[in-house]
């Protein structure tokens, strides 16, 4: 069973500690605009919404992708970019109708949410519960919150 | 049953793989004219900056791929269909049966019909072989004339810049990329190419080209003359539909299909570059002839031949580019509609342009220039045609809040 990134925008206090985590994670430094997950605040920050790739069934960048440089991680069920394979042509960040996969100006590849291999550094990171990773189906609320308050044990 | 494709490239193939996954026993056949496994068009200009070799533009990266899935790649040309017998035939004379047929043979290169345009260092730069040709004539500092500034120009202009070349580029259009953009955004982009220093001709007509000594000269319709050492060709392409002569099948611009990709010919369907079929936006029969619509014709064809009779809504225009460093980006009505409204924002400065075309409370279409962060979002919002309701008006005032728009209206967040 895959898991997935359980996200409660009503947990979000905006304290960008995911944004850093995953920069850091992935591209080896603190700065959000290298994040993958990104905060969205509302209301000059009285509202914030974290928002990342939720690996879609769909799978609109691995289908649109030219050279088979996006795969699906069979143990995670992430879909993955190659940095190797990836010839920086962006086709994918126009493809994918969620607006997750986005390109790396330095490196000249794309970049999206790999799920970290299996450990989201943004779920270890956040402080509140906003950010979690459970089994996918999973749905109903007090699943949610039971599962949001396992992981929160566990840190 | 046996499957056979006419078209090796990203549509053919990705229809081959669908097909496969469908049905395990089905015999499935792909038939190709170039003599290189399935390659993208999208990532030659990649292989000619040298950034990746032949295999790194590949569609599939494992040599195993097709024989893994039990599917035929032939090597062959295609000259006539035969509906009738349900056979084609190939340039070699044999013949090839077929229960379903798929026609997937994508578009060619065209070059302007003026003179002289046979001569040798006369390149188009579409097919892995042109790649070739081009690579192994042209060296660094060399004048390279480009004919055409369209999407396809412009993305081997990235390409000849980085090989070094001294480039002219000649477009008869009154602006850089006429179709994916508007003049604001056409003139951001010239002068981004001009500062990087290539030389932009926009509403320049090429009359003629004659061999002077060891160059070309280029003539264009206001006396001007160019010489180079190059001509590289990016006038546009039309897709491969002459070997359906006399068969029986509909052919417009492109192969004309309707919401299930199939032709008037009954067992016939076609898909990617070569087909015209349903636009998303408009409901009109368009050929788009891109990289998401090869592909996801290629998916909903398979579906369709193995019984499937969900229609298909129609594909959505959309491309990226990136000109030397500046991305752009277009989807759908990006000119407009009748009585609908507009709103952009510009910042010379930085390069950064937004354009959004709505209709009532719908985004129907948008430009982007200087935007790489969550660019499909303007996707989501044109696909699924969402009411914006209250982003319509901060839209209006403010283009770039359109990933809050998204999140809002898609998400429903509150």
């Amino acid at each position: 069973m895959y898991k997935s990134l359980l996200i409660d925008p009503a947990k979000c206090t905006s304290c960008l500690q995911c944004e850093l985590a995953c920069s850091f994670e992935n591209e080896g430094v603190f700065n959000p605009a290298k994040s993958r997950i990104k905060i969205f605040e509302f209301e000059h920050g009285l509202r914030s919404i974290p928002y990342t790739c939720t690996q879609c069934d769909e799978a609109w960048c691995l289908h649109a992708c030219p050279v088979e440089a996006i795969t699906i991680n069979l143990q995670t069920g992430a879909k993955e970019v190659s940095d190797s394979i990836c010839v920086g042509c962006k086709v994918c960040t126009i493809a994918c109708p969620f607006g997750t996969v986005n390109y790396n100006v330095d490196t000249g590849k794309v970049m999206k949410c790999d799920l970290c291999g299996g450990d989201p550094q943004c779920a270890e990171a956040c402080p509140t519960g906003a950010i979690v990773y459970v089994d996918s189906n999973w749905t109903g609320i007090s699943r949610m919150q039971e599962s949001a308050l396992e992981a929160h044990r566990s840190n | 049953m046996h499957h056979l494709i006419v078209g090796a490239g990203p549509s053919g193939v990705i229809a081959a793989e669908n097909l496969r996954k469908i049905s395990k026993s089905s015999s499935i056949t792909v038939i190709g004219n170039e003599s290189h496994p399935a390659y993208s068009r999208m990532a030659l200009p990649y292989m000619l900056a040298g950034d990746v070799g032949e295999k790194g533009t590949y569609l599939r990266q494992s040599d195993r791929h097709y024989d893994d899935l039990g599917i035929e790649i032939r090597n062959g040309t295609v000259r006539t269909v035969k509906p009738d017998s349900q056979t084609v035939m190939l340039a070699s004379g044999e013949s090839v049966d077929y229960d379903l047929l798929l026609i997937a043979t994508g578009s060619s290169a065209i070059r302007p019909p003026i003179p002289g345009m046979d001569l040798a260092h006369i390149h188009n730069c579409w097919t892995l072989d042109d790649a070739y040709g081009f690579v192994s004539q042209a060296k660094a500092g060399d004048r390279v004339v480009l004919l055409g500034a369209g999407f396809i120009g412009c993305i081997v202009l990235q390409a000849l810049v980085s090989m070094g070349l001294q480039l002219t580029v000649i477009e008869l259009a009154d602006r850089m990329l006429a179709r994916m953009m508007d003049d604001a955004g056409g003139e951001m982009i010239r002068k981004w190419c001009e500062g990087k220093g290539v030389a932009v001709k926009t509403g320049a007509e090429a009359v003629g080209v004659t061999k002077h000594g060891d160059h070309l000269d280029i003539s264009l319709a206001d006396g001007t003359m160019i010489a180079a050492d190059h001509i590289v060709c990016a006038a546009g392409v039309k897709p491969n539909v002459d070997f359906l002569n006399g068969s029986g099948v509909e052919v417009n611009f492109g192969v004309v299909v309707d919401h299930r990709l199939q032709t008037n010919v009954k067992n016939i369907f076609a898909a990617g570059d070569v087909a015209e079929g349903p636009d998303l936006s408009t409901g009109e029969r368009q050929v788009h002839a891109i990289q998401p619509t090869a592909s996801e014709h290629g998916r909903i064809a398979a579906r369709q031949m193995s019984g499937d009779r969900t229609p298909y809504g129609g594909s959505l225009a959309m491309n990226v580019l990136n000109t030397l460093g500046l991305i752009t980006s277009s989807y759908g009505l990006w000119q407009g509609v009748d009585g609908g409204d507009r709103s952009t924002v510009e910042d010379s400065a930085h390069n950064r342009y937004l354009r959004l075309e709505f209709q009532d409370d719908v985004l129907v279409g948008s430009l982007a220039i200087g935007l790489t962060q969550h660019v499909g979002v303007l996707r989501g919002l044109i696909q699924t045609k969402v009411k914006l309701g209250k982003w319509k008006k901060k839209l209006m005032n403010d283009p770039s809040l359109v990933m809050h728009a998204y999140l809002e209206c898609m998400h429903g967040t509150r």
